[in-house]
C-alpha cells in the first residue's frame, strides 16, 4: 500500500461516480494514439467513469485523458516493475473506489468483447452476473494481427484498430490448470506459433479475468491474470458445462509494437526479465508478418464464440 | 366485465409505473404491493406518482423474499382488496413489476372474456415436473422450511438434513394434494375467493407458511379444490435456468416477442427501452395469432441451459475445462487413426484421401515435425507443424485439430517410431477408431539402408513400442474402437479391410473399390525377418512370414467380389 504515495492526482472527478457504475481502470505509458478510440469505444459499452494512472508519459496522452469529462487520471514516475507492473497502483485505486462496484481492468490496446455486447450495454452483463450471484467474468486474451509485415499500414488516431489487426488464430490454444491459484493457463495463439515455437512454457499467459465485482478485500495477483481470494479464478467449469466467458481483442501487433518493444527492452520494466521482449524485438527485426493462410478473420462476438473462444453459458 | 391486476413491485419502481398505467389506460383496476423493503420515502414517492389514477390501491405491505411465505401473503392481501374494492373485475391477473404486457390489454381482455369460467394456473402434482432446484421436490411439503435459502443456505441444509435424519415428517392437511406450478396466474373471482375464504383456510396457511417456495405451491394445490376448469398453464411467458432464477428479456428480443403471440413476458431487464416503447404503445399491435406461441423462445433457452449444464461435447476453453472423465466425450467428433498402412502401400494417404473424401494426414505426431495433410506448415485453427508446440500438450494438440475441423472427417497415421504419449488419450477417446497392421513398421527398416545391427537395435525398440501399445489398447479401459491384424493375416485379404476403412472414413457404405494403393513390393521380406532371427532379436508382432512366400506379396489385384443371392 505504500505504492499508492507514488501517485500524484493530476484530475480527480471521482466524486461523480455513482452508486452502480461500472469502473473502469487502466495503466498507460505513451498510449495518446490509442486513448482516442480506446474511451469511445468503452463509453460506448457503458462504461461510466475511467480511472487512469499515468507512467510518465511524455506524448500528451496524460493532458488528454486529464481533459476527459469522465476520467480521473493519477500520475507516476516511478518504476512499472517495482509496482508489479502496474498491478500495486491499480489495487490501491481500485481499493479505494472500486468496492461494490463492477470493475473493469484492461490495457490501452485491449477490447472487451462479451456475449451480446453489439445489442447489450456492460451494465446488462453485470446485472445478470449479479443476479446469478457470479462475481468474476473471464475473458481470454485473443491476440490480433494484421495481413503482411506489421509495420507496413499505420495506426492512426481514432481509428479502430481492429481494422488493421483483423486476424487471429482460432483453435492452436493450450490450457493446463495452476493448482496454486485455481485459475486456467492459457497459451498458444500467434506468440506461441512465431516468437516461442521452441520454447512453448515460455509463451506469455492469455487468461485474463478483467471483469470483477470489486471488494476491498480482494486484489489481482499478476496482471489481470489471477485474483486473490482464489475462489474468483475459478471462471471456468469443470463438470463439462460453459460459464459465460468474454474476450480482449489484444491489438498490440500494430507499427506501434517495434517502437515499444525496442524501449520496453531498454528500460527492463517488462515481464519476466523481458523475456519475452527479447524474443519479440529478435522476431521483429526483420517486420514479421504473424499471419498464415489459416488464420480468421474477425467479424464478430458470435463468431469467437461458434469458434469456442467464447461461450454464451446460461446467457441466452 | 374485465380483468383486475395484481402486481408485486420490488425495484425499477420507474418500470413498475409505466406498466401500471398501462393496465390502467386498458381498463383493468390494478393493486400494488411494494416490497417492504422499499424505503419509506420511494415507497411514498412511488404512491404520489400514481395519485392521479382512480383504479389503483395500494395493499398491505409484507416483507417478501424468495421461497418464503411473504410472497403468498402479500398475494392474498392483494387479491382480497382487489375483489372487495372492484366488483366488476371477473378475472385477477397476478403480475410483477417486471412483466411486460406484449399483447393489448384489449386482446387479454377479449380473451378471457370468452373463456369465463377458465382458470390458468400452472398445476402438476410434485412427481410430474422435473423443474425443482435443489432436489427438493416431494420434500418441500414433508419438511419444515423456517430458514432462508438465499441469505441461510447454511442453516437451510443443515436443518433439511437433520430432518431427513431423524425421518421427519409433516402430515399433509386431509383434502390437499400438492401441487406446483408458476407462481404466476390468472384466476377467475369464484375460485379466487372460495380460496380466500375457506374455512380451513388457517390450517392451509399455517401448513403452507413452513413449505418451501409457497408461492409455487399454495394457490396451485388450493385450486384444485374449487376450480370448475382449469388451463393448466401461465399466460405470463416467464422461462427459468438451471439454478432456478428467470431469464431476462433483452431489447435484442424484441422480435422474438413479438413472435409469441404471449400476453406478458417476465422477467424484462429495467433498461430495455425499446422493449417497453414497443409494447407499452397501444396504438400498434404487434401480434396476429390468438393463442400464445412462446416455443421458440423455449428452444433458445433451453439451448442456453443445456451450453451450461453439458456444454460442447471435446471443446477446451478459457470457461470449459471438464475434469478427466467429465469430459462427455474427448474429443468433439469421429476421427480414424491407422497405423502400418502407410508402411506398407506406396500411396495410401492419398489414395485414403481420394476413395474416402475425408482429410488424411500423415504422422501427426512424428518426432520431428507436425505431418499435416500435404506437407503444410500450418493448418485449420492456426495450427502450427512445430514438433515442440505439439508435445507441450499433445492432447490439446489432439483435441483442437478435431474441434477446428467439425464437419470434415479427420485420419491420420501413427506408429511406433511416433511421439507415444498420446496413445493413452486415443485409447479412451470413444471417437477415435484405430486400425492397426500389426508389425508393419518393419517394411520401413527392410527398404532402408541402413547397417543391419542399427536395423536389429531399432527393430527391437519398435516392437516392444507397438507391443505396450497392443496391450493398452486390449485393455478393459479402452474406449476407442480397435482393429488389429498382424501383416500376415493383412496380406491374406487386404482389400476387405481397405473397402471397410474406407466405408467407416466416408460414413457410408460406397461402391466397390475400384482402385487399390499400391503396396511395396516385399520380395525378401521373410528373409529380412529371418535374419532377425537369426541374430538373436525375434520379431513376432507381423505373424507369421514364411521365408519364400515372396511370390504372393506382390501388389494384389483386385478380386471380383461375389454375391450369394
Amino acid at each position: 500500500m505504500r505504492k499508492r504515495r507514488e501517485l500524484t492526482p493530476v484530475q480527480d472527478r471521482t466524486n461523480q461516480i455513482r452508486p452502480g457504475d461500472v469502473l473502469l481502470f487502466c495503466t498507460f505509458r505513451n498510449e495518446e494514439v490509442r486513448l482516442h478510440y480506446f474511451l469511445q469505444y468503452y463509453r460506448n459499452l457503458g462504461v461510466n467513469h475511467f480511472l487512469f494512472v499515468d507512467n510518465d508519459s511524455s506524448d500528451g496522452g496524460r493532458e488528454f485523458a486529464a481533459s476527459q469529462p469522465d476520467v480521473s487520471i493519477w500520475t507516476t514516475a516511478a518504476s512499472y516493475k517495482d509496482a508489479r507492473f502496474g498491478v500495486d497502483w491499480l489495487t490501491w485505486l481500485q481499493r479505494r473506489y472500486g468496492d461494490k462496484h463492477w470493475c473493469l481492468t484492461v490495457d490501452p490496446d485491449e477490447f472487451f468483447v462479451y456475449p451480446f455486447c453489439d445489442t447489450r450495454s456492460v451494465r446488462a452483463l453485470t446485472d445478470w452476473l449479479d443476479s446469478s450471484n457470479i462475481r468474476s467474468f473471464g475473458a481470454v486474451m485473443l491476440d490480433m494481427y494484421p495481413k503482411g509485415p506489421i509495420n507496413d499500414t499505420p495506426y492512426e488516431r481514432n481509428t479502430d484498430p481492429m481494422d488493421i489487426a483483423a486476424w487471429f488464430d482460432a483453435g492452436n490454444y493450450t490450457i493446463s490448470r495452476n493448482p496454486r491459484y485455481r485459475n486456467l493457463w492459457i497459451q498458444g495463439g500467434p506468440r506461441a506459433r512465431v516468437f516461442f515455437p521452441n520454447q512453448p512454457k515460455k509463451a506469455p499467459a492469455l487468461n485474463k479475468i478483467p471483469l470483477v465485482k470489486w471488494d476491498k478485500r480482494f486484489a489481482y495477483v499478476s496482471s489481470t491474470h489471477m485474483l486473490l481470494p482464489r475462489g474468483l479464478n475459478l471462471v471456468y467449469d469443470d463438470m463439462g458445462g460453459e460459464k459465460a466467458s468474454g474476450a480482449l481483442l489484444h491489438t498490440k501487433f500494430l507499427n506501434t509494437f517495434a517502437v515499444k518493444a525496442q524501449e520496453e527492452l531498454a528500460r527492463g520494466e517488462h515481464y519476466a526479465e523481458s523475456d519475452e521482449y527479447k524474443a519479440y524485438v529478435e522476431g521483429i527485426k526483420d517486420n514479421p508478418d504473424l499471419w498464415c493462410k489459416w488464420s480468421e478473420k474477425y467479424i464478430n462476438w458470435r463468431q469467437l464464440e461458434i469458434l469456442g473462444i467464447m461461450s454464451k453459458g446460461n446467457w441466452a | 366485465m374485465t380483468v383486475g391486476v395484481v402486481i408485486l413491485v420490488h425495484t425499477a419502481l420507474d418500470r413498475a409505473e409505466q406498466v401500471i398505467r398501462h393496465w390502467v389506460a386498458g381498463g383493468c383496476p390494478v393493486v400494488v404491493h411494494v416490497d417492504k423493503g422499499v424505503g419509506d420515502r420511494t415507497y411514498q414517492a412511488f404512491v404520489g406518482n400514481l395519485t392521479d389514477l382512480e383504479n389503483v390501491r395500494f395493499s398491505t405491505r409484507h416483507r417478501c423474499e424468495w421461497g418464503m411465505w411473504g410472497l403468498v401473503a402479500a398475494t392474498q392481501d392483494a387479491s382480497e382488496m382487489m375483489l372487495r374494492a372492484f366488483p366488476k373485475v371477473r378475472h385477477v391477473y397476478l403480475a410483477s413489476g417486471s412483466c411486460l404486457p406484449l399483447r393489448p390489454v384489449k386482446e387479454l381482455r377479449r380473451y378471457l372474456d370468452s373463456r369465463p369460467r377458465t382458470d390458468f394456473i400452472e398445476s402438476a402434482t410434485t412427481s410430474e415436473v422435473p423443474w425443482t432446484v435443489g432436489g427438493l421436490d416431494r420434500e418441500r411439503f414433508t419438511l419444515r422450511f423456517p430458514f432462508s435459502w438465499r441469505k441461510r443456505r447454511f442453516l437451510f441444509d443443515a436443518y433439511v438434513n437433520f430432518q431427513r435424519r431423524i425421518r421427519f415428517k409433516r402430515r399433509i392437511p386431509d383434502g390437499i394434494v400438492p401441487h406446483m406450478g408458476s407462481q404466476w396466474w390468472c384466476l377467475t373471482r369464484q375460485t379466487l375467493s372460495a380460496i380466500l375464504q375457506d374455512p380451513a383456510r388457517k390450517t392451509y396457511d399455517a401448513y403452507f407458511r413452513r413449505v418451501w417456495i409457497p408461492d409455487e405451491s399454495y394457490f396451485q394445490t388450493l385450486v384444485r379444490l374449487y376450480s370448475p376448469n382449469i388451463e393448466s398453464r401461465s399466460l405470463t411467458l416467464s422461462k427459468f435456468d438451471f439454478q432456478g432464477k428467470p431469464h431476462i428479456f433483452y431489447d435484442d428480443h424484441l422480435q422474438l416477442l413479438r413472435r409469441s403471440d404471449c400476453f406478458v413476458a417476465r422477467k424484462i431487464w429495467p433498461h430495455a427501452n425499446r422493449l417497453y416503447q414497443t409494447f407499452l404503445n397501444d396504438e400498434v399491435s404487434p401480434m396476429k395469432g390468438t393463442e400464445p406461441n412462446p416455443g421458440k423462445i423455449d428452444r433458445i433457452f433451453s439451448k442456453a441451459v443445456d451450453r451450461r449444464t453439458r456444454g460442447r461435447p471435446g471443446l477446451y476453453m478459457q470457461s470449459r475445462f471438464p475434469n478427466r472423465y467429465r469430459e462427455n466425450g474427448i474429443t468433439s467428433s469421429p476421427y480414424s487413426v491407422f497405423q502400418g498402412f502407410s508402411e506398407l502401400f506406396e500411396n495410401y494417404e492419398p489414395w485414403l484421401a481420394k476413395a474416402s473424401g475425408a482429410r488424411v494426414h500423415g504422422h501427426l505426431f512424428d518426432p520431428n515435425r507436425v505431418m499435416f495433410d500435404g506437407g503444410q506448415t500450418h493448418f485449420q485453427g492456426a495450427l502450427s507443424d512445430s514438433a515442440s508446440l505439439r508435445d507441450y500438450n499433445p492432447q490439446m494438440f489432439l483435441t483442437n485439430l478435431i474441434w477446428n475441423t467439425r464437419g470434415e472427417r479427420q485420419g491420420f497415421q501413427f506408429g511406433p517410431m511416433d511421439t507415444q504419449p498420446i496413445r493413452d488419450v486415443i485409447a479412451r477417446d470413444h471417437n477415435a477408431t484405430l486400425a492397426i497392421i500389426s508389425g508393419a513398421w518393419a517394411v520401413t527398416l527392410f527398404r532402408s539402408n541402413r547397417d543391419f545391427a542399427d536395423l536389429r537395435q531399432e527393430a527391437a525398440r519398435l516392437q516392444i513400442i507397438e507391443n505396450e501399445h497392443l496391450n493398452l489398447l486390449r485393455s478393459p479401459d479402452t474406449k476407442a474402437r480397435v482393429r488389429i491384424w498382424t501383416m500376415a493375416d493383412f496380406i491374406e485379404s487386404p482389400m476387405e479391410v481397405l473397402q471397410m476403412v474406407v466405408d467407416e472414413m466416408s460414413g457410408k457404405s460406397g461402391p466397390h473399390l475400384t482402385e487399390a494403393p499400391r503396396m511395396h513390393d516385399l520380395q525378401g521380406f521373410g528373409q529380412f525377418l529371418q535374419n532377425l532371427k537369426n541374430q538373436g532379436m525375434h520379431p513376432y508382432l507381423m505373424g507369421d512370414f514364411p521365408v519364400d512366400r515372396n511370390a504372393s506379396f506382390k501388389a494384389p489385384t483386385k478380386r471380383k467380389p461375389y454375391l450369394v443371392r
